[in-house]
Parts: structure tokens; sequence; C-alpha cells
């Protein structure tokens, strides 16, 4: 990839990471969750998008992003209150940021109209004036002083800068109140490979420009014998003086792309409190081991200061002119966790072959069974090669699992929109934002829980007139949560809505042909009529959940991740539905059944339990059918043996091993199988890409001695059973 | 790379010949991932009769075809001295199981001839090419016909 490209994929990655922050920030100060240091973190996250978006000159964003960050600067201040409307107006500048970050990512062209109006809200609310696009810092080109070069043969280490601090008085210091002005020395030398990754200072330069005055001198261009230049190898050395408001970290923003390429010193100044600048260069070798505090009422001469103060305490004496300065310096800051970007394609190699060895490992031990009898040292290094294979293939599969949090945090968005095109009032609450998922169930998670979402806002929810009507809270709330259930993920959407019209939506099936007039339906099964293709209960087609796609999309959709999805309503309280997932895709805990010499899984999450048959539980029903009395509870019997085609119909099942199931619609069945050879984790096999799909089949695994056994889907199983016979009736 | 050079020279190909009963087949090289010996498979439910099952092919899972009743022959019995050929067609692998791999041979593409109108219309479709060497007559398959994936369901 293009060096280029590839900084610019970069930036677009994290700037996703930010404007997550951003969207968190702003929800948590919503809700009135927030300290000092979520608007801080708001801050800077729309300042880093900002800074990174004036280096790719993308100026639909810099522009929106500057307005924007002028605002939150207010509320930063604590100029401006965020009350219900202001917070709106900054979600609705998330969104908008969001959009146009996309626009850009995705390489369209960015539509500015809703900007432009949110930058007119935005300017009123922080009563700036309407920032024209101009106002930009990395746009006016022509602002940029050019810099002056200071050519010093002799003193090729270091250089003092002129730095002018002519404006240090305290008068100025009174004028900057709101935000005090810091001075920085930094020195900044390039590195080869920054210019071969398409670095340019002068866009760095430009952009320190734009936090305040800049003093820039240039030196390590040497021209003594340019023949010994090495024309790969750059040179040439910035002394940049930077007076400011903006606190460090804002600066090593500016550096954050090249700062591996270079070399880097940001230092903060003591020049104003400084009474006696040491002259030259000696300053360097005595660090200032004398705590310049005391002098802090000397007010310092209009002079050069010494840009390499040796500065060891800059936060102590940067924190002198005014106290709201030193927040943002001295607050310990949490670090953030120490991450590291991996192509998901190595971390599912790695994946792949931590299953491999998985296999490997139980191979090795049923070999040295079969062997004979084990030598006690052989036993106890079997044992501990399990469990590092199953501490490892722990740890491989937690890379690829992420938290829902980001997941949750888009549907706000979603909330939001539905709320404003249908006019109605909705809060989102969620719970569980750490529940943590496999990345590709996520990902996939999204289409269908955004439509989910919308059909909660818009059919779910009443109109603030039946709300009220209904003795209800104007403000709908849709639940949005997700949880840890029994080695599953669980995600529930809920509104406090007028919950299903089961007798419209019984008509409505009826109208559409989809059930019989007279069908006698249970409330179970009419909710559950929802699903059906083809089935869509607004009255006209809105644009916001309509448009054809109903809720048997997002069965499927759901479906494909092994998952489920049930609906409960109750009326006047509302509707939920529930979604529940594998937490990975890769293995299940699965009990190992034989079936004459066949060995196959039954996932451990259907089963309930196990027992031996019993004479006298066993009732004949119908055409060689049969059902099981389970603790006066019939269920049907299900010969899997013969559904799969192992074998014929079994008359005698006496002595069999019965596994309970349930099914994720709740139907029970009792699965007849021989015996129940052991219970372990398999390794998830698709069978798709080489065979295809197999009813009853969900896919495969290799058991310990390396043959092949299937998992059965044991809800198709069941689905299957329930049908008229097939193939007897057929034969019949 | 030697292979590679010959083939441009005279536009030929090489082929792997393998025996069924006492007929002689071939596949082209370039479909061959490996040939291994046979070990038991794993019965696929509601699968045509002509597909084994499902061997484990270092972890992958791999169908495996009785091509002799996949021609529409009595089915094989497989002992530890038959061979299974894996290929690979477009982005899936799957096994033929067969009596016994005879050679490489270099065929150029004079020695392809097209199959004649006497075969019935299902091997026709099975067969591409017939290749005369000396007196034997190899029948070069037309992998893609034998198996595809079945996206659909399979009952």
């Amino acid at each position: 990839m293009d060096p280029m490209e590839e900084i610019r994929q970069t930036f677009f990655t994290e700037c996703e990471e930010l404007l997550e922050a951003l969207e968190a920030g702003l929800l948590s100060i919503h809700d009135g969750t927030h300290d000092e240091e979520t608007v801080n973190v708001v801050f800077r996250a729309v300042h880093s998008i900002k800074g990174g978006a004036g280096a790719f000159e993308l100026d639909a964003l810099v522009r929106f992003a500057h307005g924007f960050e002028t605002t939150l600067d207010e509320v930063r201040s604590g100029r401006l209150e965020p009350g219900e409307d202001v917070v709106a107006t900054l979600l609705r500048s998330a969104d908008v940021l969001s959009d146009l970050f996309a626009a850009y990512r995705d390489g369209a062209v960015p539509a500015e109209d809703t900007a432009q109006s949110l930058l007119v809200e935005l300017s009123t609310l922080s009563g700036a004036p309407a920032p024209a696009p101009a106002a930009a810092p990395p746009a006016d080109d022509g602002g940029f002083a050019p810099v002056p070069l200071a050519l010093d043969l002799e003193a090729p280490a270091f250089e003092p800068v002129p730095l002018d601090l002519g404006g240090g008085d305290d008068a100025d210091a009174a004028d900057e109140a709101a935000s005090p002005l810091r001075h920085y020395a930094i020195r900044f030398r390039p590195k080869k490979d920054l210019y071969r990754r398409g670095g340019e200072p002068t866009l760095l330069l430009r952009a320190l420009d734009a936090l305040g005055e800049l003093d820039v001198a240039v030196t390590g261009i040497d021209a003594a014998d340019p023949a010994a230049l090495d024309p790969e190898e750059p040179c040439a050395e910035w002394l940049i003086g930077l007076k400011t408001a903006a606190d460090r970290a804002d600066i090593e923003e500016v550096f954050e792309f090249v700062s591996d390429d270079s070399d880097l010193s940001i230092e903060a100044l003591l020049g104003l409190e400084e009474p006696q600048a040491p002259q030259a260069p000696q300053a360097q070798e005595a660090p200032a081991s004398a705590a310049p505090a005391p002098e802090r009422e000397a007010v310092p001469p209009p002079a050069e200061a010494q840009a390499e103060q040796a500065a060891p305490e800059p936060e102590a004496a940067s924190a002198s002119p005014a106290p709201s300065q030193s927040e943002g310096q001295s607050k310990p800051v949490v670090a953030p966790k120490a991450t590291v970007r991996v192509d998901l394609d190595r971390v599912d190699r790695l994946i792949n072959l931590v299953g491999e060895l998985v296999i490997n490992q139980a191979m090795l031990t049923q070999c040295v069974e079969d062997s004979g009898p084990m030598n006690r040292e052989v036993a106890t290094g079997l044992e501990e090669f399990h469990q590092l294979t199953r501490e490892i293939q722990e740890s491989v599969m937690a890379i690829r699992t992420q938290p829902v949090k980001p997941l949750l945090q888009r549907m706000s968005r979603i909330v939001r929109e539905s709320a404003s095109a249908t006019g109605k009032s909705v809060r989102l609450r969620t719970e569980g934002e750490a529940t943590e998922i496999d990345k590709t169930v996520l990902e996939r998670l999204a289409d269908p829980l955004t439509h989910m979402i919308r059909n909660a806002v818009d059919h779910g929810l009443e109109s603030p007139e039946k709300r009220l009507e209904a003795g209800k809270s104007e403000e709908g709330t849709v639940r949005l949560t997700a949880a840890h259930r029994s080695g599953r993920v669980v995600i529930e959407v809920a509104d406090d809505g007028a919950g299903i019209n089961r007798e419209r939506v019984r008509q409505i099936a009826v109208d559409k042909g989809l059930i019989a007039a007279d069908a006698q339906l249970t409330e179970n099964e009419i909710d559950n009529l929802l699903f059906m293709p083809g089935f869509s209960t607004a009255k006209e087609v809105s644009n916001l959940s309509g448009r054809g796609v109903g809720m048997d999309v997002v069965k499927k959709a759901i479906q494909a991740l092994g998952g489920r999805i049930a609906i409960t309503s109750s009326p006047g309280r509302g509707t939920t539905f529930s979604i529940s997932l594998p937490l990975t895709l890769a293995v299940l805990d699965g009990m190992l059944v034989r079936i004459d010499d066949h060995t196959v899984v039954l996932p451990l999450t259907a089963i309930i339990e196990t027992f031996k048959l019993q004479g006298g539980e066993l009732h004949r029903l119908g055409q060689g059918g049969h059902v099981l009395s389970v603790r006066g509870e019939f269920v049907p019997l299900v010969d899997i043996g013969s559904e799969l085609g192992f074998r014929d119909r079994v008359e005698d099942y006496e002595e069999a091993v019965i596994l309970l199931i349930q099914t994720e619609e709740g139907v029970r069945a009792a699965f007849v199988a021989d015996g129940i050879d052991d219970q372990q984790q398999v390794v998830i096999k698709g069978l798709e890409d080489n065979y295809g799909t197999i009813e009853g089949v969900a896919a495969a695994t290799i058991l310990g001695d390396g043959r092949i056994a299937l998992i059965l889907d044991a809800d198709n199983l069941v689905e299957r059973a329930a049908l008229p016979p097939g193939e007897t009736s057929a034969a019949a | 790379m030697e292979l590679d050079e010959r083939q441009k020279s005279d536009g030929g190909k090489e082929i792997v010949s393998f025996r069924l009963g006492e007929e002689e087949f071939g596949v082209e090289i370039m479909s061959v991932r490996e040939i291994r010996g046979w070990s038991k498979a794993t019965p696929l439910p509601h699968s045509p009769p002509y597909v084994r099952g499902v061997i484990n092919l270092r972890g992958a899972v791999l169908p495996v075809i009785d091509l002799n009743q996949r021609f529409g022959e009595a089915p094989s019995d497989p002992s530890s001295r038959h061979v299974v050929i894996v290929v690979q067609v477009e982005n899936a692998q799957f096994g033929l199981l067969v009596d016994a791999v005879s050679d490489i041979l270099h065929v150029t593409q004079e020695d392809l001839q097209d199959t004649p109108d006497v075969a019935t219309g299902e091997t026709r479709a099975f067969i591409r090419h017939l290749v005369a060497l000396d007196d034997r007559m190899i029948r070069l398959i037309a992998l893609e016909s034998i198996f595809t994936p079945m996206t659909a369901e399979a009952a």
C-alpha cells in the first residue's frame, strides 16, 4: 500500500475510536453521569479528529470539527451549561461529524448542508461569530508565516531559539485568563522514514501554528560540504517556540503520526518565572537544580528566554498563572490500555492453528492411552499439555471477542434519528455494555439490531398523545441490554409501548393469506406471525422501518449467526425482542452421543437432561410415533438415528438413552440414542465450503481419534420430526 | 517451473492417471492437491449414495466421492490399499476414491480427443477427453461435473 494511504487508513481507524469516545462521552453528559474529565475527553476527541483531518486536508471535516470544538470549549470552560438542548445539539453534531468522516472514508463527497446549519446552531451556542469556512486552520495557507531560517554551523547539537516573550506580562496574562498561554520549546528532527512515509514537516508546522503563536528556526543544514551530504538522510532540525493556550497533549497530538519517525522533544518553558535567564549554552550542562518557583513574583525582562531550559518540573512552573490551566496537566491522566492493531486474518489463522492443536492434543492422548499402561510422568505431562492447550485456546478466542459497547452506542443514534423522524420523544437505556461477543457476530448484528430498534420506536412506542392518554410519560423508553446467560449472549430490545395489537396482527395475517381465517392461535403464535415473510404491520409504509423488509429478515440474519430470536409482549406494557447468540462461532460445548457405530455431537445448550428409558414411560401415538411421559408432560420421541438415515426406525426402545431437548422456542423433544460417550468442547468445522448444508446437521468437528463427527442441529431435527414422516409415509 | 515451460512449449499438460477396476482415468495435475490412503469416512445424512462421507484432512472436513459409484457402477469396497485423490475445483476441495494411482503423464494438445458419441449422456458429461497413449486409453475427467457443493438444502 502507498505509505500515505496507509497513514490515512490509520487515521480513519483512529477516527472511528475517537468518534466512539465522543459519543460515549456526550451520552454520559446527557445522562448526567459525567465528570469533568468526560468533557475533556469529548473535547480532545473532536480536537484530534480536527487535527488529523487537517493533515489530510479533509476540509469539510476540519471546518465542522472546528465549530464543534469551539462550542465544546465553552462547555469545558464552564461558560456554557450542558443542558438538555445543548447536549441534543452536541449529539447531533457528533452524528454529523461521523457522517462527514464516513463520507471521506468511503471516498464520497460529504454533504455539507446539515453540517452548515448545525454549525450555525453551534455558533449560536458558543456565542462566537458564525465560523466562516476559512476559519479552519489548515485552510488559511496565507496566514502561515515563512519559516525564518537561522543557520548556525557551530552549534549543531542545539541552538537557542529566539522566543518572543514580549507579551508575557501580567496584563496580557489577565487578558488570557480564560485560557492562559504557555510556552513550549519543541525540538523536532525528522528521520528519513518520515519523508519516506509521506510525512511533511510543513503540515505539522501549520498545525502548530493553529495552536498559537509560532516562532520557528531551522538548524542542522550544514552546508560545509554538500558533497558529503547523504541525499537520503535528512539533516534539518526544527526548533520551535510556541506560545499557546493548548496543553502538551494537544502538541503531542500534532506529532502523533510522526513520533516514531522523528526525534521529538517538547519542553514546557519556565520563561515567565525565570528571573535570570542564563545567557547561554552553559544552561544545558547545569540542569536547574534550584526550584524556580520561589521567584514567582519576578517579572521577566521581555527578553529572549532560553529554549533548552532544563525543565524537570515543567508542570510546576506552568501551573502558576491561572488555576484553571493546571487542571489539564496536573490531573493524573488515566493511561489508556496499550493495544495492538492486528489484521483479523492473522487472528483467524491463529485460531485455526489452535483448533488443530486441540485436536492434535486429544489424538496424542488417545494414542498414548491405546499403547498400554501409562507411566506416571507421561500421564502428568499429558495432563499439563491438556491444560495448556485449553488455556491457549481460551486466550486466543478472547482475542476475537469484543465488548458490545460500540454496537449499543451506535444504536443511540438510530434511536435519535427514528425519534425525530416519527416525532416521538424517546430515551434509549443501555445495559451490559461490557458484555463480550465474537467480533464476527458483533459486526453482523448491526443491521438486524438497527432494524429492531427502528421497529421499536416506529411501531412499538405510541405517539406522545396516546402515551399521555394511557397515563404514561410522554417520553418513551427503549431498553437495549446485553448479558451472558448460560453460555450464550442474550441481547434484548424492549420498549414500553402499547404492546402487540394481537387482533390487528391476526387480521393482517388473515388478509395477507398467511393463516386461515378460522385458525386458532395462541398469543405466542400470533406474536410470532411478525416473523413471517411478507408481514408488515405499519398501515402505510413509513420511511423508517417500512420498505417491505420485515422481521423475517431480522430472524434470518440472527439464525445465520447460530442465534434465535423470541418475542414477548404484554398489552399496554410493551414488547421485548430477545436475541440469543452463541459466544463464538468457533467452538461449542457438546455431548458426544453414540448411535450404532456413529458418534454425533449435540450442543450442550440444547440438552436439559439425560436418562435411561424405563418401561412404562413410552406411549404409542399415531403411525410409528411415540411420546414419552416426563414428569406428567408428554414429549415427542425423536429417533435421531433414523432421522439422520443411519438406521431404520427402531421398534424396541428399551434401555435406550434419552436426551431431553429444549429448542429455543421452548419446544421439548426426547432424542433417542444408544449411549453417551463424553462431554467436551469441540471445534466447529463448517461443511458449507466443501460440501454444502445438510438438514439436521449444523456443522462437523474432529474427534480425539481424528475421525469426523457431525454436530447436530437440535432445533432443526425437532422441526423435521414434527412434520409428517416424509420417507416412511411416502413408502407406505 | 519445469512444468510451466513444457506446458508453454507444446500446449500440453500433466495428468495424474489412476485405475478404477480395469479402466484408466486421468485428472489434470493442476487440480490435484494431494494423494493419500483411504481412511474410514463419516457418513453424511441425506447425501447422494456416491458420497462416502467426510474425512479429516489435517483439520479440514473433506467429502469423499466414490468415483465408481458416481459413474453408475457398483460401490467400491475400500481397503487400506485404496487411494483418495484430493482435488480442488474452484474454492471447494473433495476427494476421489479410486483403486490405485498409476503415474503422471505428459500429454500434448494433439493427444486429447473428444469423447465419441457411443458413450451414454451421463458418462460423456463426466469425461472431458480421451487420451490415447500407446495401447492405453485414458479418460480425462471433467471434475466440476463430478461434484459441486450444494448450497441449497440437501433434503
